[in-house]
């Protein structure tokens, strides 16, 4: 890892998140915690989306769904009684794992804009599946009467559900970071640049791709399971478009394509919002336009303001057609 | 289950249908000629429904609102498209996503700001209140019924407009080779704007039209935006006559199904779920569609020809 500018802000950046229990304790805002333990379970879903969206260029429209998955494997639990973590870890990895193997089958077939379609497609169909779980609250959603217990670690305690969420983040970091440097990383962006010449030199693509995209969607169920103990409460909204919509405004606006953009793209947007919500209860009006701004004149996302000259992080072209 | 209830909810169908289809003719055409994912076309929608309510309310007529909220949201397209959209064009649909991603949080924000989180009223023209007898036993909305005929004039409109004027020949040859068209000396530019004025225009009719029948309130464009672009793509994009098709197809799919799926379900399975199973699946109905669609024809049922 070549320690340049943006690497060093992104180390500071991580130090400071190990440390900040302690200032929220310091200066006793409690808030401060559960705040950045959101900041940073849906920063490991924006790490999800970013393997096949940054570096595999196929965008999914419809993650919010998978991340619903893992929220709900632990309400279901919990509803019908079963405690205990292995029980939610193992339900929302299968569940999630079984159904975008499925999923990506059917959505790898198509490209470009239709991608985007179809997988929305999908996470609509999940949003009304959900709503019609009546004995699961239906359209309401339910709360969740307790955490998820991990052998002696508690996830609804906030300072074991920070500091889980916070290992993890870093664990998906390193592996998205050791697997889009190695071989199967090597076949899934050179997929993106051009497919057919890598079906030509023999890679079987599709494979490649369903792979990722299931690598993606665990991931986005772990950051589920994480985010039901932080709000203690599932509902159909969790996989409402909007919340896919905002994974992709995360990744973008860090910079598509890199290792560190999804986080720096959840620090700032999350930021952002609880900032400007301080002062005006109006804060979209001020947040869509900076989202224009940031795509109108920041090519290649905020990491890729901080790029040296002509390095500029590549941005996802995808082929139109 | 009647058959007088199978023609209303089909004409409900139909109506829904051809205000999806409003909808979709300019997303289609921005989309196919110009190359531009518009999230923000649902809030185009929301603002001609605004427009349409505050025309009403200042006026004192609901008519003359819902005449005054056309050319209110085609500025207003016009000024989007100048400001910020003109420079996606050449760029990549995922900054486009992210830029009219930005617009929706605006343009609901800023409704929020003006009329406020409640709903506002949009009153029927009186003209137009009241039912109608189609035939005997079959009474309809005439408010719904103006919705179709409307919308039917303007499909005829729009057909004679793409295939029988210099502009529909532009824009037809836009939407198959745009660097051609360029080549040849056409304002591009001005023929983007031209388009993209258009679409807003009629997704500001369709806003103010269906305002009376659903609540003003900010966000009332976005499930809408999304059945769009699942017309859209099952039309195929860029093919206006597609976009009718699918627009219809979805509405009546829609419509019926939410009618009478749970019904069906539970006289087939006598159980109060089987009855909320219908509800679900009457919802995901057009996303089946959509999905089936893709998976046999994957660029749509009608593709604009030469791409």
């Amino acid at each position: 890892m070549r320690l340049d500018l943006r690497t060093l802000l992104v180390l500071l950046l991580l130090a400071g998140l190990a440390m900040l229990p302690l200032a929220a304790a310091l200066a006793g805002e409690p808030y401060w915690m559960r705040f950045w333990a959101r900041v940073m379970i849906l920063a490991l879903a924006a790490v999800g989306l970013n393997l096949i969206l940054g570096f595999g260029g196929l965008v999914s429209f419809g993650h919010a769904m998978y991340v619903a998955i893992g929220a709900y494997a632990v309400g279901i639990l919990r509803f019908h009684g079963v405690e205990g973590g292995l029980p939610d870890l193992l339900l929302a990895l299968v569940a999630s794992g079984f159904l975008s193997l499925l999923i990506g089958a059917v959505c790898l077939r198509t490209s470009g804009i239709f991608f985007i379609m179809i997988t929305l497609a999908f996470a609509q169909m999940s949003y009304f599946f959900f709503v019609s779980l009546e004995n699961y609250g239906g359209d309401d959603g339910m709360r969740i009467a307790s955490g998820t217990r991990l052998g002696p670690l508690h996830l609804q305690d906030s300072l074991t559900l920070y500091y889980t969420s916070f290992l993890l983040l870093c664990a998906a970091l390193f592996l998205s970071w050791r697997l889009v440097r190695s071989r199967f990383g090597m076949v899934i962006r050179g997929a993106r640049s051009n497919q057919q010449r890598m079906a030509a030199l023999g890679f079987p693509t599709f494979r490649y791709r369903l792979t990722a995209y299931v690598i993606s969607a665990v991931i986005c169920a772990l950051a589920g399971v994480l985010l039901a103990n932080l709000t203690l409460y599932v509902s159909p909204a969790y996989t409402h478009w909007t919340r896919s919509g905002e994974l992709l405004v995360m990744v973008i606006l860090g910079g598509l394509g890199t290792l560190f953009g999804p986080l720096v793209g959840a620090v700032v947007l999350l930021l952002l919002e609880d900032v400007i919500a301080h002062f005006t209860q109006h804060w979209q009006l001020f947040l869509g336009p900076i989202l224009i701004l940031v795509v109108l004149f920041a090519r290649g996302g905020l990491l890729g303001l901080l790029a040296p000259r002509g390095k500029a992080a590549s941005s996802g072209g995808e082929p139109h057609g | 289950m009647s058959t007088t209830l199978l023609l209303i909810q089909t004409l409900n169908g139909l109506q829904f249908g051809i205000m999806l289809f409003l909808m979709a003719a300019g997303l289609t055409l921005v989309f196919g000629i110009m190359n531009l994912v518009n999230l923000a076309h649902g809030s185009l929608y929301m603002m001609g429904a605004y427009f349409a309510a505050a025309g009403a309310s200042w006026s004192g007529n609901p008519l003359l609102g819902i005449l005054l909220a056309v050319p209110a949201t085609l500025l207003l397209g016009v000024l989007v498209e100048l400001i910020t959209l003109r420079s996606l064009y050449q760029r990549d649909h995922l900054d486009q996503v992210l830029c009219t991603f930005g617009l929706i949080l605006f343009f609901n924000e800023l409704a929020r700001l003006l009329w406020g989180s409640a709903a506002i009223p949009m009153p029927i023209p009186e003209a137009l209140r009241g039912f109608v007898t189609l035939f005997p036993g079959l009474i309809y909305p005439k408010w719904r019924l103006a919705i179709i005929l409307v919308g039917l004039l303007v499909a005829l409109l729009l057909y004679l407009l793409i295939s029988h004027t210099r502009l529909g020949m532009l824009i037809r040859a836009g939407a198959s080779n745009r660097p051609m068209v360029g080549a040849l000396g056409v304002n591009i530019s001005l023929l983007f704007t031209l388009v993209f004025g258009l679409g807003a225009a009629l997704a500001g009719l369709a806003g103010a039209m269906v305002a009376p029948l659903l609540s003003v309130e900010p966000g009332m464009g976005d499930p809408i935006l999304i059945l769009t672009f699942v017309v859209i793509v099952i039309g195929g994009i860029g093919s206006i006559r597609g976009a009718f098709i699918a627009a219809l197809l979805v509405g009546l799919i829609d419509t019926v199904g939410r009618a009478f799926l749970p019904a069906l379900l539970r006289e087939l399975f006598q159980t109060q779920s089987a009855s909320t199973l219908g509800a679900a699946l009457a919802s995901m109905l057009i996303y089946i569609l959509m999905a089936a669609v893709l998976f046999f024809r994957p660029r749509g049922l009608f593709p604009p020809k030469g791409q």
